[in-house]
């Protein structure tokens, strides 16, 4: 029965998503399609910081990197779009990263954690800001060209068919976390989250848990950075800076961690909020910080499950 | 054979020796009590049985395998299993799915990413057997959170008790348990089959020695004394400083 009410919603929201494009203006149809990028690495932090118990101020590293790499393929390398190598390429990267990552930030636990992974992804940024010549430094590299798919009829171009384009990744990923939340590894990473010494005690690898937890985050974060960088054509150092892991981490708690749709709604008011506040001043900072409070002291328990409270009474 | 041989285990925390060393053996099947005064380092040695701590100095064997420096996971795979003094559950987890992680620890699914934990028919029906004979197959979907402290102390050794791990470490089981459950619960573990070894650390005496055939009493870190019920209970030394002090 609540399930049902649950697939309820969510079709109706898929219909909504579709037929954006023919009703909204195409400004707004390109927001929306930042929205759906963002909810992405959003729900993808959720897999750590509210099933893992792992809250991260260092996802970006993921992100980034995978928009790096791409735009480096893309620019430098095939001097135009090359869509699945630079997919692939871009995923992997972020896992790789991952891989690395992982291997000594989840030998701590906490703020030791979110400290060390803070710092080790603010080296990927330093990498990006001072490598000139590879990353085009603070400038970035600008003219990413987008994928050709004129072959299924697609013309990225265009904004509509950009969007139905992220639209379908944004389905797939959303399906594929779905499921691994509910898994029996996701179940595994809820316990990790609730006891870690009881799960030690169980006979759990819990390190290998948070192990493979951290990579499959990734890659989602990895797909996101992947579709950021064909939105905005170009990639820049701030693809890989606190800032963005910040946001990503307020999208998650704002929308209510551990609830995996939750987070997308958080992407969409941070989203929509930045992009209106930045027409009117530059110190989107102080807004994003307002937001957080005002999160913690009004809806704690993020803004998903407080719409569920009121669609029970 | 020995379940567990503890060789010249000391344990320094700073410069407090919580431990000091300890050599005791446990053979298979047999139960031993643990008992002493608070702060005799009881709790610290199930810590480093388990793995949760390593002793800064001594070796530890299970099953003739030296275990000293073996994760706790590794060691839960040679057969160790524990109950936590202080509840240790999975608060915001229902019975069942505290239940499931248990089961789940020693099969394959933790590592599927994308078929559910409830289209396992075989843990479902296995937990639901484990859950009906403890009673507490009504209260399956109650988050762990809001059970009462007597039904999270059962479901602390239930746990524990499912995964059927060969030595088992019980650290105050019946603490919080009213005198019926506590009775049953030693009604239980006497009734286990002799492949169990049991290691017990329990405040509550009628427990300790109905289920203990062997006691061993730890004082400041030392290993007072260490042998049959009658021969600890008639010791002066302990009747000075443990059992006289109830007095």
């Amino acid at each position: 029965m609540k399930d049902k009410t649950g697939l309820v919603v969510a079709l109706v929201l898929f219909a909504c998503l579709i037929v954006v494009p023919p009703l909204l203006p195409t400004f707004y149809t390109g927001l929306v399609t930042l929205i759906l990028i963002f909810a992405i690495f959003a729900m993808s932090l959720d897999i750590l910081q509210g099933y893992t118990g792992l809250a991260s101020l260092g996802h970006a590293a993921f992100l980034g990197t995978a928009a790096y790499v791409v735009a480096i393929l893309n620019v430098k390398v095939f001097k135009g779009p090359h869509f699945t190598v630079e997919l692939i390429a871009g995923i992997l990267s972020a896992a790789f990263v991952a891989a690395i990552f992982g291997l000594f930030v989840l030998r701590s636990r906490q703020t030791y954690f979110l400290m060390i992974l803070l710092a080790s992804s603010m080296m990927l940024w330093g990498i990006a800001f001072k490598w000139r010549s590879l990353t085009g430094g603070d400038d970035g590299l600008p003219g990413i060209a987008r994928p050709n798919l004129s072959a299924i009829h697609l013309n990225l171009a265009n904004t509509t068919h950009f969007y139905y384009f992220v639209l379908l990744f944004f389905l797939i990923a959303i399906i594929l976390m779905y499921l691994v939340v509910r898994s029996s590894f996701g179940h595994t990473l809820m316990g990790i989250r609730e006891s870690e010494t009881r799960m030690q005690a169980l006979g759990y690898n819990i390190w290998l848990q948070k192990y493979l937890a951290f990579i499959v985050s990734s890659v989602f974060a990895g797909l996101a950075g992947v579709l950021l960088v064909y939105y905005n054509g170009f990639v820049s150092p701030s693809e890989l800076h606190l800032v963005l892991s910040a946001e990503a981490l307020i999208m998650v708690i704002l929308g209510g961690s551990g609830t995996l749709f939750g987070p997308a709604i958080g992407a969409a008011i941070i989203t929509l909020i930045k992009n209106f506040v930045s027409g009117y001043t530059e110190h989107w900072m102080i807004i994003l910080g307002a937001i957080y409070i005002a999160t913690v002291v009004l809806a704690p328990q993020g803004v998903y499950r407080l719409i569920k409270q009121l669609m029970r009474k | 054979m020995e379940a567990l041989v503890v060789e010249n285990v000391s344990m320094d925390f700073g410069g407090l020796r919580a431990l000091n060393a300890l050599s005791f053996s446990v053979s298979v099947g047999e139960r031993l009590a643990i008992i002493g005064p608070n702060g005799a380092g009881k709790t610290t040695l199930f810590q480093i049985l388990s793995g949760m701590l390593t002793p800064t100095t001594g070796r530890i064997f299970a099953f003739g395998k030296e275990i000293t420096k073996l994760p706790p996971h590794q060691r839960a795979a040679l057969g160790l299993g524990r109950t936590f003094q202080i509840t240790n559950l999975f608060f915001n987890l229902t019975v069942l799915d505290n239940l499931l992680l248990g089961l789940e620890a020693t099969g394959h699914t933790r590592f599927n990413p994308v078929r559910p934990v409830s289209t396992y028919g075989r843990l479902l029906k296995q937990a639901e057997e484990i859950l009906r004979q403890w009673g507490m197959w009504e209260r399956r979907d109650v988050p762990v959170r809001s059970l009462s402290y007597g039904e999270q102390r059962q479901l602390e050794i239930v746990l524990t008790l499912s995964q059927k791990r060969s030595i088992l470490l019980l650290d105050e089981p019946t603490c919080g348990l009213s005198p019926e459950e506590a009775k049953s619960f030693t009604a239980m573990i006497s009734g286990f089959s002799r492949d169990f070894t049991v290691l017990l650390i329990d405040h509550d005496m009628d427990v300790t020695f109905e289920i203990a055939e062997k006691v061993m009493v730890l004082h400041y870190g030392q290993l007072l004394v260490h042998g049959l019920p009658g021969e600890v209970k008639s010791n002066p030394r302990v009747q000075e400083i443990y059992m006289g002090a109830e007095e």
